[in-house]
């Protein structure tokens, strides 16, 4: 294998499997910071536990995110040498702000948080989880405003053959950032209903002691559920609607469009010959890519061939056209989780408000596999958008392959890939097992379990 | 002083507060199989960094994000040239993180034997690589006209680089100690006066050759002359003193010496770098400098006005982290919330 390959396969491999971890964090640090307000407000112990319940998912959770995010900080100097020399004039900077802004507030008070609960007044330890949650979602902010500069470069000049800052409040305000951000912050609060819909329908089932805590969990899950993924739906549209303009290659690919038309037919299921550049089968809704495009029954989508042929004028001779299968389906996948999360997030919510909760005990034996489905939502959507941005990895300035160190052999990209797989491997079932474990702990066990104590 | 400048100083800080904070950190992982005879002690041990670490590791992650920023080219040489030393202290760090977060979720002796095995070693192996690394920048490595590092995972194992990996083993493990003299009560107390005793000598004997060689083996002596200047010097009269705080017993001023020593020792690390950030040893031309690896004026300026509003606000609110643990940890302590 060829060493763009192997740093790219590397990249998917410790950006996905870290991304198992943030969205929770993300969304849970949210709720947990909800909990315990309400808690502080009222006085009333449910919330506490619930807090504390929540909460030792939450660091087992968040222990993951941390030590997998260093990772993907040394990975862009380790692997992706000349990217870093080329972009790190301005791409360095939301590092730099993510860590310093984010990564201090979230650290620093989530320890407070660990071991304050005797030490702080209630109100001041209900504000330390509220820093927690500030920070987590401040470092998806920067991390993303690096990302929307690889998508849509912009605030940026060319200078002595490598990208130089000119404008950080252009940075800032690039729209392709103002349609991500929303959609991962809100992935995260729905990853977050899903979990603790699944945990709470698990002890609902079982009929286990303290079901006062799992009924109030699964309520807020389901109003939580409804709204992120109502919201993740809404600003998904407005995100395609934005790439239609913005990377038409991307939507195009997503669709295995190959042609442009107007008006544009939405694919249902389409079997894709990359080689031949064509669909070997297709069922496709007439007018609907338009509609979803531009809210109208016609309206031009371009197709890829059409864009290749665009790009070729405008970059120079050179394919253009990312990997179009991957692109299809993980664009379906993500919506297709999307959509089957909207539908039991409903469900969910009507059933707490007809009081059916207790009595649907199909609903409560499926809903803990659910939890899949954010993860499956999450990962499939980050694979397409990085990989239907390629040849790209700074779209329109810097190609994928010209990006990788040239000092860094094979032996080397192999070596990291299968420690970091192995590694990855292990950490991943000790990290089931534990949330497993806690998962199914009796909420009124957890407020004195006895793992304080040897 | 131009922006390079405050920047070069900028990132001097943040390792200083890596090394400082989390010097002690991993001293404590190090000593925890040593002086923790049982499982509480062990716990009660943890419990000293339990609230700490991670904000710790922060200052690594930003000053490696500050490289990134404001020494693109710096980044991307030490990086992807030290691949394997980073890659290994990856692994270390993954390991350590989990294994300080997980080893209290599972009360079975063999899963804790378990973690606190890995972070002994988890704490053992960034303090030995971060002393190669920073022998290396300081002694030079072939590094060719295009930025590019061309040597191997060997060439960063010279026996400089060595003595300079042990040095900050010794010193991390001695601050180690003597944080631990300020946070734990008897009999492990005792222990850790014991430890930081022994450890004392070799920490000054490694400080004093790192530091002492270092002046024969790199460029240090014809830069800065027979007079080394005030800042080696405290850095040794500060590791000095450490011992003999440790003799009174005193662990706030042993531990505020040993924490003086690692910030005099990281200074003069980088005082004997500038202005160069990477010293190439094929062409004095070819080293990496504030200047040849930096980023824009623009982009240097947008990240000193961020840095200086919130550099300070992270030291006021990680202060009032450390203020309010600033009890002892003793065996009515809860340990966990």
């Amino acid at each position: 294998m060829d060493p763009v390959t192997l740093a790219r396969l590397q990249f998917t491999i410790t950006c996905v499997y870290h991304f198992f971890f943030v969205p929770l964090t993300l969304g849970l640090s949210i709720l947990l910071a909800l909990m315990e307000t309400m808690y502080v407000r009222t006085g009333n112990e449910l919330y506490k536990r619930m807090t504390k319940f929540w909460g030792k998912l939450f660091l087992i959770n968040f222990a993951m995110g941390v030590v997998t995010g260093i990772v993907m900080e040394f990975q862009f100097g380790m692997n992706w040498s000349e990217y870093s020399r080329f972009v790190g004039d301005v791409f360095g900077a939301p590092l730099a702000i993510e860590a310093l802004l984010a990564f201090f507030l979230e650290s620093t008070f989530l320890g407070i948080w660990i071991f304050g609960w005797d030490r702080l007044s209630p109100r001041m330890h209900a504000a330390t989880i509220w820093m927690v949650a500030i920070g987590s979602n401040l470092s998806a902010l920067w991390i993303l405003i690096a990302n929307s500069f690889m998508q849509e470069p912009v605030g940026y000049t060319i200078e002595n053959g490598r990208a130089v800052m000119t404008n950080f409040f252009a940075l800032l305000s690039n729209p392709h950032v103002w349609v991500q951000f929303p959609h991962v912050i809100t992935s995260g609060l729905t990853t977050a209903a899903f979990f603790i819909l699944g945990i709470s329908a698990y002890h609902l089932f079982y009929k286990k002691r303290d079901s006062e805590i799992f009924q109030r969990s699964f309520k807020w899950g389901a109003i939580a559920g409804v709204i992120g993924i109502c919201l993740v739906g809404l600003v998904g549209h407005s995100q395609a609607q934005y790439m239609v303009e913005a990377q038409p290659m991307k939507m195009a690919a997503g669709e295995a469009l190959w042609q442009t038309e107007d008006p544009a037919a939405l694919s249902l299921l389409t079997i894709i010959d990359e080689t031949q550049q064509r669909a070997v089968f297709d069922i496709r809704i007439p007018r609907a890519l338009s509609l979803l495009a531009y809210n109208r029954f016609d309206g031009e989508v371009q197709g890829i061939k059409d864009i290749q042929q665009e790009y070729e004028t405008l970059y120079g001779p050179g394919d253009y056209v990312p990997p179009v299968t991957i692109s299809y389906w993980s664009f379906r996948a993500m919506v297709g989780a999307g959509s089957l999360m909207l539908v039991l997030a409903f469900y969910a919510l009507f059933l707490v408000l007809t009081k059916r909760l207790q009595r649907a005990n199909r609903f409560l034996h499926w809903m803990p596999y659910a939890m899949a489905l954010p993860i499956v939502g999450t990962s499939t959507g980050w694979i397409f958008t990085e990989v239907a941005r390629q040849p790209w990895i700074v779209f329109g300035i810097m190609r994928t392959e010209d990006a990788v160190s040239p000092n860094v052999s094979v032996v080397m990209l192999l070596t990291s890939l299968i420690v970091y797989t192995l590694l990855y491997g292990v950490l991943i079932v000790v990290d089931v097992y534990l949330l497993a474990k806690y998962a199914k702990n009796d909420a009124s066990i957890s407020e004195s379990h006895g793992d304080a104590v040897a | 002083m131009d922006l390079n400048t405050v920047w070069f100083i900028l990132i001097a800080v943040l390792f200083n507060g890596y090394f400082f904070l989390e010097g002690f950190d991993y001293g404590v992982g190090i000593l925890l199989p040593f002086l923790g005879k049982d499982e509480e002690e062990r716990g009660r041990i943890i419990a000293t960094i339990g609230p700490h670490w991670d904000a710790n590791e922060v200052w690594l992650i930003t000053a490696g994000g500050a490289m990134f920023a404001a020494f693109p080219n710096w980044y991307a040489t030490m990086f992807s040239g030290f691949y394997l030393a980073l890659l290994l202290m990856l692994v270390a760090l993954i390991l350590r993180g989990i294994a300080i977060e997980f080893r209290n979720k599972d009360i079975r002796p063999k899963w804790r034997s378990t973690w606190d095995w890995l972070i002994f070693v988890g704490s053992l192996v960034p303090p030995l690589l971060w002393g190669v690394v920073m022998g290396n920048l300081l002694l030079g490595t072939p590094i060719n006209a295009d930025m590019t590092y061309i040597g191997g995972f060997w060439n960063l194992l010279n026996p400089y680089a060595l003595v300079c990996g042990l040095a900050f083993l010794a010193i991390f493990t001695l601050h180690g100690a003597t944080f631990l003299s300020l946070k734990l009560n008897e009999p492990i107390l005792d222990r850790a006066f014991t430890a930081a005793r022994r450890l004392w000598p070799i920490a000054l004997i490694g400080g004093v050759l790192a530091l002492g060689v270092g002046y024969f083996v790199t460029d240090m002596y014809e830069r800065l002359g027979v007079n080394p200047g005030l800042v080696p010097i405290s850095a040794g009269a500060a590791i000095l003193a450490t011992g003999w705080f440790i003799r009174k017993k005193q662990g706030g001023w042993a531990f505020a010496m040993s924490g003086i020593g690692i910030i005099f020792s990281t200074v003069t690390f980088f005082v004997g770098l500038f202005p160069r950030l990477m010293v190439s040893n094929l062409s004095p031309e070819w080293s990496l400098t504030i200047y040849n690896a930096s980023s824009s004026p623009y982009t240097l300026k947008v990240m000193t006005i961020i840095a200086a509003i919130f550099i300070p606000l992270v030291l006021l609110y990680q202060g009032w982290s450390y203020y309010v643990f600033r009890a002892r940890v003793t065996r009515d302590s809860k340990l966990e919330y």
